[in-house]
């Protein structure tokens, strides 16, 4: 299949299964179009749990009609609505909004799972309550300034 | 894909850091979140996507209650890098059942590398095929692991059949300078990759 690439034992060690460049995934790169073929669901937990939507009343999307929460969206609560009554999950990211935080991140600190934070977040947007920065799109490259900056602050680690 | 950003409208509010990604890909066991945990200045942190068997496309899930759900574990870092930019760096999962991520974790991604550890080098020819398609600038970093037979940079390079201006590089992702300089290798070779072709 991969002769073509196989390190022919090199100095007498073993050698490399070299990649085959025309091996493909059947029918297709399933990844937008959900699990793939053959994907099995079986070894998710299947006992009695609290289901994730519960907190959101069953929606699976945030309110807000086309708009989409990257993992790493940046989230700040708005000063102006401290007190507002939430619900205790709604509060418990304004809290961690205080500072300027990523969705993924406030997923991870709650232990709430991503599209869920993503919908309460769709709540509290709506109601103004937080503002958001959103990633830089996959279409429009990082600027080169970002990429220095980037570039200059790993260097000083 | 529209975006919500309400950061236009916000006028004398503090200004919201903008936030840019580097995903980390291998095989599982390669040291992915190793690697994340040597440069991180947080702990690594995991999320957690959960996946209907309905998918994405479905907007209520009243009445569904039978359909099963799977959970996918996304392992993350993060590297404030000043007062306007924060990095964060991301595992992918590691088994390949949970693919339908990747193109999440890829979307805006300023570049991958991909961890290869050369005991199980068959682990990460998928991340390397991914980004190769999408065109997402990688280096490929060995891992050296205790015990595994030392090998050549080119023969992971041949074995991978990458092109020659993907860098390949020898690396322990237990090593915070290490780590570090695999991050600059990758960043370098995204901005080299901007500058227009000197031939052809």
């Amino acid at each position: 299949m991969s002769a073509a690439y196989d390190r022919r034992g090199a100095r007498g060690r073993e050698p490399f299964h070299g990649r085959d460049r025309t091996r493909h995934w059947g029918r297709g790169h399933p990844t937008s179009e959900g699990p793939a073929p053959g994907v099995r669901t079986g070894d998710a937990p299947t006992g009695p749990l609290v289901r994730p939507y519960t907190i959101t009343k069953g929606r699976t999307r945030p309110p807000t009609a086309g708009g989409r929460l990257d993992m790493i969206t940046i989230v700040m609560a708005m000063g102006d609505h401290e007190g507002r009554p939430q619900d205790p999950e709604r509060q418990e990211i304004l809290d961690l909004c205080r500072r300027p935080i990523s969705v993924a991140e406030i997923s991870a600190r709650l232990d709430i799972p991503l599209t869920v934070v993503r919908i309460l977040l769709g709540d509290l947007i709506a109601q103004g309550d937080v503002r958001t920065r959103a990633a830089a799109p996959m279409t429009q490259l990082p600027e080169k300034k970002v990429l220095q900056a980037v570039l200059d602050g790993i260097r000083r680690l | 894909m529209a975006s919500v950003d309400s950061e236009n409208r916000t006028g004398a509010q503090e200004a919201i850091p903008q936030a840019v990604k580097i995903i980390v890909a291998g095989g599982f066991g390669a040291g992915k979140t190793t690697l994340v945990g040597a440069v991180s200045e947080i702990t690594p942190l995991s999320t957690e996507e959960v996946m209907t068997e309905a998918g994405y496309g479905v907007d209520d899930l009243s009445g569904v209650e039978a359909k099963s759900t799977t959970t996918v574990a996304l392992d993350f870092g993060r590297i404030t890098i000043n007062q306007d930019i924060v990095l964060y760096l991301f595992g992918t999962p590691g088994q390949d059942r949970f693919w339908f991520m990747w193109d999440e974790l890829a979307e805006g991604a300023l570049g991958a590398v991909v961890l290869a550890d050369t005991r199980r080098l068959d682990t990460c020819f998928h991340a390397v095929d991914f980004f190769e398609r999408r065109q997402v600038p990688f280096v490929v970093a060995v891992n050296r692991f205790d015990g595994a037979t030392a090998y050549e940079t080119d023969e992971v390079r041949e074995a991978l059949d990458i092109s020659a201006h993907v860098p390949v590089l020898m690396a322990d992702a237990r090593e915070r300078g290490s780590a570090k300089d695999v991050l600059v290798r990758l960043v370098t070779h995204v901005i080299d990759g901007r500058r227009p072709a000197l031939s052809g």
